[in-house]
């Protein structure tokens, strides 16, 4: 990741920063141009609440290149409370014990370095929810 | 030492990583398993994990507890030997993650273990003179032991962060600070160097005890208290031993320092130590207790800080997780998983 879309994207991915749309009212998340419910320009910024549960899941064995380092690891579709649909690592939690319907809860983590020389990129994860 | 205007806790937060080293692997692999251990276990962190995700969780539920916006901190200090980077702040990740940018005084301080105080000394000047109505301190760190050296049984990984604010909106009001620091070289880290040095014994009479027992005696004569006026005291926790000792010698019984010695179930965690302590004393505190915060950084200085507890505590307490649920939250992991996620594996 270069250190301009890091910058540009740091936001959403270290709080989960996404968008209302000021048209359909609908939650949005990644942020996008155009709202893809109703299609139309201009949103507004939110954060979401950080809760949601595991919509799917697949484990990771053979990580592609910058996060061998991690493997093995889950990726999940995170089904947000407020509704949106975004993909993430989980963490903190055994593979075994990974379900769908799962409820978790947004934590800011490290998901690769570039390198030694290069910037250590954080962004959003999941894990089992701890705190009620 | 007293503000002018009147400070407290405003908010605080722990956090500490999942996985846990029991101090018998390490004496398994180094010394055939002969010899006591320090502690228990230490914490270990993930291999997604570095001070600065650990400062952000403990950010976050110190403002949970808070109940301050983000947007109204002044100040995002973090303290640590542990940096992710060495030209680049940790203060400026964290504000940004928990919603505190662009407003607000950013950065990061070293003291060894008392890096964290240091940064709470500094709140509360900066809120006690009136520049700023809130201010969050933070000790974290993921401390490195050389694989075989004495430190490496007990170098650790957790965090704690306090909100510093008015009086008024304290969960525990502080009654005044003291801090005492001489130039002592018992433990230290060169640049580029991976792993610290440290002197051995040398690290306990002229450095940990003198150092706190002078800052402990010179706050308690300056406030006019005894030990017996306190409910609770936290010492800076190197080992088990090391706080109950000084305890003992600044006459502090076992049952006040109790609940706030964490090292056996989490190794010693470095700037976050005697701060992570105080979470886990806050966490059950009462209004009315007073609490004695007494940290130890390396080089070396002792900050000593009495704290009374609020009415505005009990409502407050459960609203983000308590220190003792991320103790218990454990996965014990063997010396192999250890090195890997530690990075002590060199691949050539």
């Amino acid at each position: 990741m270069n250190v301009a879309r890091y910058w540009r994207t740091e936001k959403t991915r270290y709080g989960l920063v996404g968008e209302t749309c000021r048209v359909c009212g609908k939650p949005i998340f990644p942020p996008r141009d155009l709202c893809p419910h109703c299609t139309e320009a201009g949103q507004d910024l939110r954060t979401f609440g950080g809760r949601g549960e595991v919509y799917s899941f697949a484990h990771v064995t053979d990580a592609p290149a910058g996060y061998t380092e991690y493997q093995p690891y889950t990726v999940a579709l995170i089904k947000l409370e407020e509704g949106p649909l975004l993909t993430a690592q989980l963490t903190d939690v055994d593979q075994s014990d990974v379900r769908i319907g799962m409820p978790v809860e947004m934590v800011t983590r490290k998901l690769k370095e570039e390198g030694e020389n290069g910037m250590v990129v954080y962004g959003y994860k999941f894990r089992p929810v701890m705190h009620e | 030492m007293k503000p002018d205007r009147q400070v407290g806790i405003v908010g605080y937060g722990a956090y500490v990583p999942r996985y846990r080293l029991p101090a018998v692997e390490v004496s398994r692999v180094w010394t055939g398993g002969q010899g006591g251990v320090p502690i228990e276990e230490k914490s270990v962190p993930g291999l997604d994990e570095d001070t600065a995700t650990i400062a952000i969780e403990a950010a976050r539920n110190a403002l949970r507890r808070g109940l301050v916006d983000a947007q109204d901190l002044r100040a995002v200090w973090v303290g640590s030997e542990s940096h992710p980077y060495a030209v680049k702040p940790t203060g400026t990740i964290v504000a940004e993650a928990i919603g505190a940018t662009p407003a607000v005084s950013a950065g990061d301080w070293q003291f060894a273990c008392k890096a964290g105080t240091e940064a709470l000394q500094a709140a509360i000047g900066l809120v006690g003179s009136g520049m700023a109505d809130y201010a969050m301190a933070i000790g974290a760190d993921t401390a490195q032991g050389r694989p075989g050296d004495a430190l490496e049984y007990t170098t650790a990984a957790g965090g704690a962060a306090y909100i510093v604010g008015p009086r008024e909106r304290s969960l525990a009001y502080l009654e005044g600070s003291y801090s005492f620091v001489t130039d002592t070289p018992d433990f230290f880290r060169r640049p580029y160097r991976h792993y610290p040095e440290h002197g051995g014994r040398f690290t306990g009479e002229p450095a940990y005890f003198k150092h706190i027992t002078h800052s402990v005696q010179a706050l308690l004569e300056e406030l006019r208290l005894e030990p017996a006026d306190f409910a609770a005291a936290v010492f800076h926790q190197p080992n088990v031993k090391f706080p109950q000792r000084v305890a003992q010698m600044l006459g502090f019984n076992k049952e006040q320092i109790k609940t706030g010695l964490l090292a056996g179930q989490v190794g010693n965690t470095y700037a976050a130590a005697a701060m992570l302590g105080l979470t886990a004393v806050l966490d059950v505190a009462r209004p009315g207790d007073r609490i004695l915060l007494a940290s130890f950084g390396s080089g070396a200085g002792s900050d000593a800080f009495s704290l009374v507890v609020t009415e505005a505590i009990t409502e407050r307490q459960a609203l983000a997780p308590f220190t003792r649920a991320y103790v218990a939250r454990r996965k014990q992991i063997d010396y192999g998983v250890y090195v890997r996620y530690r990075h002590k594996l060199e691949m050539h």
